[in-house]
């Protein structure tokens, strides 16, 4: 398996540079791309194909902070289920709670919850920048200490983070005008 | 005189339209049309199939679409890639006639014969082939084809199958948005971002892109594969149809010259109300007249529907794209459609910018396409498009329930990997079930095909472990490979797509065209063969009364005789070696005649 960082020739860690990624994305998407190899025998083309697409698959994960983080959780040895974010987080439990209820009496035709709503969408949008900032300060910590204490922390934020962004869609959704 | 700097083969672009194609070329100065026979850049997207048998494509296709429109289609691109489901909504706007016989790939009838959608595309394609061939004096077998963004993998298939039975290798299949892209950033701008709006004759692409020194990176695309100019046609002639029923007392409806009639007459409305205020639709027929004025207020409000339905897709594009709608430098305007003022007047309300409209909307894509055939056959050193895949690929999973593989938007080539094990003891088969779209059941996506994992080795369930690839390639198109973990074997893959021609039936198509081809390079041997026979037996009578002809010996006249003889025996004969061979002795003979006639002016 083609380590990311390694195709990049960028330093491994959480906070990157990502004019220098896409710099190098581009020169490399120059050299690799199919379109390169056209005239190429057919092995050559065929190897164009999957490196490119590694390479593509390789600046999806690292352009982006949560892919990224998952990433590197990944290669370290910790699980990153995606399914985990089902589990409320203890902090968050009577808030939830209050807004499932609120949900439901949307659900059920009942708008008298849409202020309700409107108070947690912010809430929890504001919860979600929160949950950003922190995440950006743990990479900084990361990438100085190379502790496996802090990819913990990661994940936990990661899954958190995830939990947060579904309340938000779901309220979101109960929000917008049906079509 | 023939020049090659060993540069490669040459590939030129092609615009598959739903209304109007074109082929272009990337000469040393840049991208160039390639005009038709007959002058004209634009091919109508239209065909005919003469009682005979012979093919009309074209301007003169869209003169048979009057006179025999039982024999003609248009518009076919809408068919491509599509099942008989997928088109019942179609079939009451448009006159196609769908063979009863028609599985999973539709049929279309013409005349007394069937054809499937990519057949009647590489009848298009085919013309463009040979108008090219006739503009470069020599060969073409290769071509960069466009399609629309939003084109799902069956319409993509399509489309590559019709280049295939075209006899056109298809080196790329290019979303339609892009290839305007790299026409405009030639000539206009390196950097920024950019969007692509595309209103076709019958397909809507909205795409956003960052230019960055010669790459063009795809951000995100969405559109609608079943909307454009097309639509706005067949409302006006909804309104004209029921004025006349009104009028005249007429059902024009089961008149189908009539109503192309009054279709043709629609759409010249239609394209006048862009530089004028008001206009009328007017048709003259069977001794009666109609006339509707029309202006430009009654049309924007008719057709206000139509271009509302581009503006969800602009937004969701703005917002998969990952931009603010103040970010975009510029909005590029491409096809025929947004020649319209209401359209003009909605992208710049939604964009907030005034759109780019500098490029001819017809001939930027074809343009595009061919900066694209640059870049394939080295041409063009500095360009790269990196394009996206416009819907989600996902495989079916318990409860009809789909778990996505590969995301809409992901920079093509894309791929996923997935393993899969059996369930039973000694299960030797695994089904996997591919679909594209972005909902979350089954039912609610468009099915792709089904891939049938076959010869597995026996083993108690759940003990294989077959590693399978999902690769979308630079066509946007899914390509399955699958190995045996264990062995490491590949393992062998039965593809059964859902809708399309299986490679059987492609081939089948490309033999027939083959055999077509040949007969009619063979006809065209005989007419030729023909011809010089004409010229030599003309020239054999002339010298007949020549001073030297009396002065042959009477064994040599009668040589004569019997060769000439011989050749208009064989004359009508389909057979040019044969018209050849007495066309050449008739040469012999007569050889010490010219010989003597020569010498005989120069005294």
């Amino acid at each position: 398996m083609t380590d990311y960082f390694e195709l990049f020739g960028i330093p491994r860690g959480l906070n990157l540079s990502l004019d220098l990624l896409q710099q190098r994305y581009y020169e490399l998407s120059r050299e690799l791309h199919p379109d390169r190899f056209m005239r190429k025998p057919e092995s050559e083309r065929q190897r164009a194909l999957d490196l490119s697409s590694t390479l593509n698959d390789a600046y999806r994960t690292l352009k982006d902070p949560v892919k990224r983080a998952q990433y590197l959780l990944g290669q370290e040895g910790f699980e990153v289920a995606e399914q985990r974010s089902k589990d409320v987080p203890p902090e968050l439990l009577e808030e939830v709670f209050e807004l499932n209820m609120a949900l439901e009496e949307m659900r059920a035709g009942d708008h008298s919850a849409r202020p309700q709503l409107e108070t947690a969408e912010k809430n929890f949008t504001t919860m979600l920048s929160d949950v950003d900032q922190q995440m950006e300060s743990l990479f900084a910590q990361y990438d100085q200490s190379q502790s496996r204490d802090v990819l913990a922390q990661i994940r936990g934020t990661l899954n958190r983070r995830k939990y947060i962004l579904n309340l938000v869609d779901e309220v979101h959704k109960s929000l917008a005008p049906s079509p | 005189m023939e020049i090659d700097f060993g540069a490669a083969e040459r590939v030129i672009g092609i615009d598959l339209g739903t209304t109007n194609s074109l082929a272009a070329f990337m000469d040393l100065t840049g991208p160039k049309i390639i005009p038709g026979a007959d002058g004209d850049n634009l091919v109508p997207s239209v065909v005919s199939i003469n009682p005979n048998g012979d093919v009309v494509v074209g301007n003169a296709a869209r003169e048979l679409l009057i006179t025999q429109p039982e024999r003609s289609v248009y518009s076919a691109k809408r068919l491509m890639g599509r099942g008989v489901d997928d088109v019942q909504e179609e079939l009451k706007l448009f006159p196609f006639h769908i063979a009863p016989a028609s599985e999973a790939v539709l049929q279309l009838q013409l005349g007394d014969r069937t054809y499937t959608p990519p057949e009647i595309s590489a009848f298009i394609l085919r013309q463009l082939k040979q108008n090219a061939e006739a503009y470069f004096g020599e060969p073409v077998s290769k071509a960069v084809i466009t399609v629309p963004a939003y084109f799902n993998d069956a319409q993509r298939q399509a489309t590559k199958d019709a280049g295939r039975i075209a006899g056109l290798e298809v080196l790329r299949l290019v979303n339609e948005p892009t290839a305007a892209s790299l026409a405009y950033g030639l000539d206009k701008r390196e950097n920024g971002i950019v969007a692509v709006y595309d209103l076709g004759g019958g397909t809507f692409d909205i795409s956003i892109l960052k230019l960055h020194d010669g790459i063009f990176e795809v951000l995100a695309t969405n559109g609608d594969t079943h909307l454009g100019g097309d639509d706005i046609d067949n409302l006006l002639l909804r309104i004209a149809m029921e004025d006349v029923a009104s009028e005249w007392g007429v059902d024009l409806s089961i008149d189908s010259e009539g109503v192309q009639r009054l279709r043709r007459a629609a759409i010249q409305a239609k394209e006048q109300l862009s530089f004028v205020p008001f206009t009328s639709i007017e048709l003259e027929y069977r001794g009666k007249k109609y006339q509707r004025q029309i202006n430009r207020e009654l049309f924007d409000k008719l057709i206000t529907p139509i271009v509302n339905r581009t503006l969800g897709p602009c937004r969701a594009c703005i917002q998969d794209a990952g931009v603010a709608v103040d970010q975009i430098d510029e909005v590029v305007m491409v096809g025929g459609s947004t020649r319209i003022p209401l359209v003009l007047a909605a992208v710049e309300a939604l964009f907030r910018a005034k759109p780019h409209t500098d490029l001819n909307p017809d001939e930027v894509v074809a343009l595009g396409a061919a900066v694209q055939a640059g870049i394939l056959s080295g041409e063009v050193q500095d360009k790269l498009l990196l394009d996206v895949t416009p819907l989600s690929l996902g495989i079916e999973i318990m409860g009809g329930v789909v778990s996505k593989l590969i995301h809409r938007n992901s920079t093509i080539p894309a791929s996923a990997t997935e393993t899969f094990t059996t369930g039973v003891d000694g299960q030797r088969n695994v089904l996997i079930h591919v679909v594209q779209g972005e909902r979350e059941l089954v039912k609610d996506n468009r099915s792709l095909a089904r891939f049938d994992l076959k010869d597995i080795d026996p083993l108690p369930a759940g003990l294989a472990r077959i590693e399978v690839r999902f690769l979308i390639d630079a066509n946007g198109i899914l390509n399955v490979t699958a190995r045996d973990v264990r062995t490491g074997k590949e393992q062998s893959v039965d593809v059964k797509p859902s809708y399309g021609l299986t490679d059987q039936q492609v081939e089948q198509m490309i033999q027939e065209s083959f055999e077509k081809a040949e007969q009619d390079f063979k006809e065209r041997q005989v007419r030729e063969a023909r011809v010089e026979a004409d010229t030599i037996l003309a020239a054999v009578e002339k010298a007949r009364r020549h001073d030297a002809y009396f002065e042959l010996m009477d064994a040599e006249r009668a040589a004569i005789d019997k060769s000439v003889n011989e050749l208009l025996l064989v004359y009508h004969a389909d057979d040019h070696i044969l018209i050849k061979d007495k066309i050449e002795q008739v040469n012999q003979v007569t050889l010490k005649l010219a010989e003597n006639m020569m010498k005989g002016t120069k005294i």
